[in-house]
């Protein structure tokens, strides 16, 4: 029978991904719930020293594939690795994180193990059973689903980034590494990575902000947000519109098509809190909002709400911190 | 070289509102769309068409309305259209949907398979690579520049990551989903407007197609909803009205307060 | 399958208009600027080719398409509009109409993808509603025409590089004999003299053209030598059309952008939409404008089908659409209030984009001469 948690634990160039330590988390919450075992999976090239800080957030055991053919993402040696180790050993759960590679690699797993998968779940709860509530928004985020696969394992499902509690690091727990062997069958692997750039953007990652200054539509001139975040110390994000006109890069959206942030002060300037929008932010543990619409729906999920001019407030606060 | 683009009509879900009353999503109204990562498929399809020739074939799945999208490709200057149809095909998810589509691309043959990153309605970004496995074909997702190299016979992605992106090559046929930022779809022209009111619609159907029932359709689904549910905000706060001095003040002495400045 | 064609017709130049045209046409207006940028995305869309048969490189489109596509451009910006029409009722269809297999060869495709734009000249400093006192003058010489002479207030001169212009040849029983002629702006001679500065439109390219001894090919006559008035009040008939369907355009867009401001805009507590002096003005206007639009599309038909009604039914939707474009302008200005007389809304340029469709083309006095006359000639 089915059984076991597990997770594919993403890294990038030898570093632990934020998702995975973050799906360790929740895959201890459903393990616990069905007393089975968290297994993390760690696939690269050289990272086998990472397997004891997978231990300490919670795993385990982790099954470790060490090969300079995982040296760069190709979708072809990775289904083909976690394929090898899902039918020898019938997990009951795969999680991966809903990031560029998690949302490449599990659709194709899911159709080579022939399984169900759900995307970008922001909600993950088990039944005594082993059955997997998967929980995703649809429609823009205008809709929630919760999805289950009741009659085929692995139930699968990618984990939106940022959704999920970390879990904190215990140096002192223990697990088993163990380090697994794969067939090859490099016939299949036609598609060739010609380079491999990293892009080195000077953007602050919003995701890892404390304090977010986060600027929408009503935010005529953006200058005084990033003079503030830098006075609380904080980082300048902002809603779609600001993105869309070009003032504001991509990489610093909040939302459905942007980020999913959780800071620890959310601080929304001129944002009116378009149902996308509120989808990214909602869970910051404290939201300030100023704006000057009273029904802006931003102050549905706001603790302090401010009716003022967005502008006016952002110039004073860069006055008086 | 002969392309085929898989679409996917979508309401658009930016004028999609939810019923403050019935608390449930109000959908009367609301356009069908072609999914905008989709309609940037068909967009690098007719450019290859015009840097190397070739023939562009438009493919969804979808009930009868799903046609409009079809002669909207058509429109944009895409030369052929099928439309998956059937009773069977309802109810079908991510996987039973590749199965289906996967039969049908196996069916008309083509030499590049192209489709958007995701849809907005569903946004789940699996069809794709699940047609391609269906395929055994090699798949290669967000994809931020496409071109061929005609010489070499390779097709050349540019594959974006949050942090990173890859130059891939690959020869013989594969399968791309690209994202909708790689360019602006052209509009429709008058001239393939024109036109594309003589072509006709290719509907395929189960009949059509090497399928198994147990593979799709609600029943030959793996994943099935349990519930639906839309959004509910539980926070109740009170909205102050301040000047901007007062304002900048309360929003200093909460930060204050918790200790994060 | 009718309607798809029909519903997309509509998406792909609404989706045109409200992306491209609609944010350059404040600019366009206060640049005087004509908008060269639209103009080559609408050659790529074939816009400019839309009634133009496929054998000439036209998408051989329907009357419909081709009006329907001025009214939706007209709704953001008048200038546009009317660059579409003199194109194509001005310029693209009299050779359509009146060309030989030649000349149809030669110009249409060009015209029909829009490298080329097109014009259309008739009005003289001293033939305006007078048309038929033209002094441009034609001289049969060898192998060519000597053309000499000017023609004021021409819409797209400059931007176009195709002119159908009527000049005249000789003497005849009733008056002097009048032919017409594919000019090109490459012709030696050929020049464009002074642009006019304009209250509204202003985007759209308009001057004066000056012909210094234009040798023009004898094989570039349109037409038979004499025909020329006849196919100039023929194609007038299909240009007011357009206009109507120009003035119908801004009337459209003009209540569409209120409506929306008077939602928006609060005095006394509540939007403005909320009072009943707005609720029925409102009423009003909708109403006008719905029954423009079906003199306009009864023209459409008129035409499409070449009946002979066409005449009527075209001054008829002219004078009615553009009366109803000024009386709409002017009103929702008056909707607007201070703001509506600033620029920092469109509702008037909007205003001062309507005053030309009761002008240009034959001014309504000529439309009532046109509808008068055939009610009691029989």
């Amino acid at each position: 029978m089915a059984k076991n948690v597990w997770v594919f634990c993403e890294q990038r160039d030898g570093e632990l991904q934020s998702v995975a330590i973050e799906l360790l988390g929740v895959a201890r919450e459903l393990a616990d719930k069905v007393n089975e075992k968290v297994v993390a999976l760690l696939l690269g090239d050289g990272v086998s020293a990472k397997a004891n800080d997978l231990v300490a957030y919670g795993a385990d055991e982790v099954r470790v594939v060490d090969h300079a053919n995982l040296k760069h993402f190709v979708t072809e040696y990775y289904a083909q690795a976690v394929t090898q180790l899902v039918k020898a050993n019938d997990p009951n759960v795969v999680l991966f994180g809903a990031t560029s590679i998690g949302r490449d690699l599990a659709p194709r797993l899911s159709a080579r193990l022939h399984t169900g998968l759900t995307a970008d779940c922001t909600k993950l709860e088990m039944d005594e059973a082993g059955n997997l509530f998967m929980t995703r928004p649809a429609f823009g985020g205008n809709l929630f689903a919760t999805i289950i696969c009741p009659e085929h394992r692995p139930q699968m499902s990618t984990v939106r980034p940022g959704v999920m509690k970390k879990p904190e690091f215990d140096g002192a727990r223990k697990g088993d590494i163990i380090q697994e062997t794969i067939n090859w069958d490099d016939s299949k692997a036609v598609v060739k990575v010609v380079e491999e750039v990293k892009e080195t953007k000077n953007v602050e990652k919003i995701e890892d902000a404390k304090i977010l200054v986060s600027c929408g539509r009503g935010v005529k001139d953006v200058a005084p947000a990033f003079d503030v975040a830098k006075k609380v110390k904080g980082t300048v994000s902002s809603s779609r519109s600001l993105v869309d006109s070009g003032i504001i890069e991509h990489a610093r959206q909040v939302g459905q098509t942007g980020k999913t942030v959780r800071p620890q002060a959310y601080l929304a300037f001129g944002i009116s809190g378009a149902i996308q929008h509120l989808a990214g932010m909602e869970e910051s543990e404290y939201i300030v909002a100023v704006n000057t619409d009273v029904n802006a729906p931003i102050f549905k999920v706001a603790n302090l709400g401010i009716v003022a001019d967005a502008n006016a407030v952002l110039k004073q606060l860069d006055k008086i911190l | 070289m002969k392309i085929i683009v898989c679409i996917k009509q979508v309401p658009n879900t930016t004028e999609i509102k939810i019923d403050p009353v019935k608390n449930t999503l109000i959908r009367d109204g609301v356009p069908s769309i072609i999914n905008p990562d989709d309609k940037t498929a068909i967009e690098v399809a007719l450019q290859l068409k015009e840097k190397h020739g070739a023939e562009v074939v438009v493919l969804t799945m979808g009930p009868m309305q799903a046609e409009k999208a079809l002669r909207e490709a058509l429109a944009m200057g895409a030369d052929e259209a099928y439309l998956l149809s059937d009773r069977a095909f309802a109810g079908s998810d991510t996987l039973a949907t590749s199965t289906i589509i996967a039969a049908a691309v196996k069916k008309l043959g083509a030499d590049l398979v192209l489709c958007g990153r995701q849809a907005i309605d569903g946004d789940t970004a699996q069809v794709g690579p699940q047609i391609a496995e269906h395929l055994g074909i090699p798949q290669i997702t967000y994809a931020a520049a496409v071109d061929y190299d005609a010489e070499r016979e390779v097709l050349v992605v540019k594959r974006q990551f949050e942090d990173r992106y890859q130059t891939l090559e690959a020869k013989g046929l594969c399968l791309v989903t690209v994202l909708s930022t790689l360019g602006t779809p052209r509009y429709m022209n008058v001239w393939d407007m024109v036109a594309q009111d003589e072509k006709e619609i290719g509907i395929i159907t189960f009949a059509d197609l090497d399928l198994d029932k147990a593979n799709i359709g609600l029943s030959g689904s793996p994943t099935k909803v349990k519930s639906t549910a839309t959004k509910q905000f539980d926070k109740t706060i009170e909205t102050v009205e301040l000047d901007p001095e007062g304002a900048a003040r309360a929003i200093v002495d909460a930060l204050k307060a918790r200790h994060l400045i | 399958m009718a309607d798809f064609k029909s519903v997309l017709s509509e998406q792909m130049i609404k989706d045109f208009a409200e992306n491209e045209v609609k944010p350059l046409a404040q600019e366009v207006d206060e640049q005087e600027r004509f908008p060269v940028e639209t103009a080559e995305k609408m050659a790529k869309m074939g816009l400019f080719g839309i009634i133009i048969p496929r054998e000439y490189g036209g998408a051989g489109g329907n009357y419909n398409m081709y009006i329907s596509a001025v009214e939706e451009l007209s709704k953001h910006c008048g200038t546009t509009g009317v660059i579409l029409s003199a194109h194509t009722s001005l310029c693209a269809a009299p050779i359509l109409e009146y060309g030989t297999e030649e000349q149809k060869q030669k110009y249409l495709p060009d015209l029909a993808s829009g490298k080329k734009i097109g014009a259309f000249g008739l009005t003289e400093p001293n033939a305006g509603t007078d048309a038929s006192n033209q002094q441009t003058r034609a001289v049969e010489m060898e192998d060519h025409y000597l053309l000499n002479g000017s023609k004021i207030f021409i819409t797209n001169a400059g931007y176009a590089e195709t002119y159908v212009i009527i000049a005249v040849t000789g003497k005849g029983p009733k008056g002097p004999e009048m032919s017409a002629f594919i000019v090109e702006k490459a012709f030696p001679g050929f020049s464009i003299g002074k642009k006019e500065k304009k209250m509204g439109i202003r985007g759209s390219s308009t001057c004066e053209l000056i012909f210094e001894n234009v040798k023009v090919p004898k094989e570039n006559m349109l037409g038979k030598r004499g025909d020329g008035f006849k196919i100039a009040m023929k194609t007038l008939d299909g240009g007011r059309v357009g206009i109507a369907a120009q003035a119908l355009g801004i009337a459209e867009g003009a209540l569409q952008s209120t409506i929306a401001y008077v939602k928006s805009r609060k005095q006394f507590g509540k939007s403005i939409s909320g009072f009943q002096n707005t609720q029925f003005v409102l009423a009003d206007l909708a109403t006008r404008v719905e029954a423009a639009k079906l003199l306009v599309y009864a023209a459409v038909d008129a035409k499409q089908n070449k009946l002979p009604t066409l005449s009527v039914k075209a001054a008829q939707a002219k004078l009615y659409a553009s009366e109803t474009a000024m009386e709409v302008t002017t009103k929702c200005v008056q909707l607007h209030g201070g703001y509506g007389y600033t620029r920092e809304y469109p509702i008037e340029r909007m205003m001062r984009d309507a005053k030309i469709t009761e002008i240009y083309e034959g001014t309504s006095e000529v439309q009532r001469m046109v509808i008068s006359g055939a009610l009691l000639r029989k």
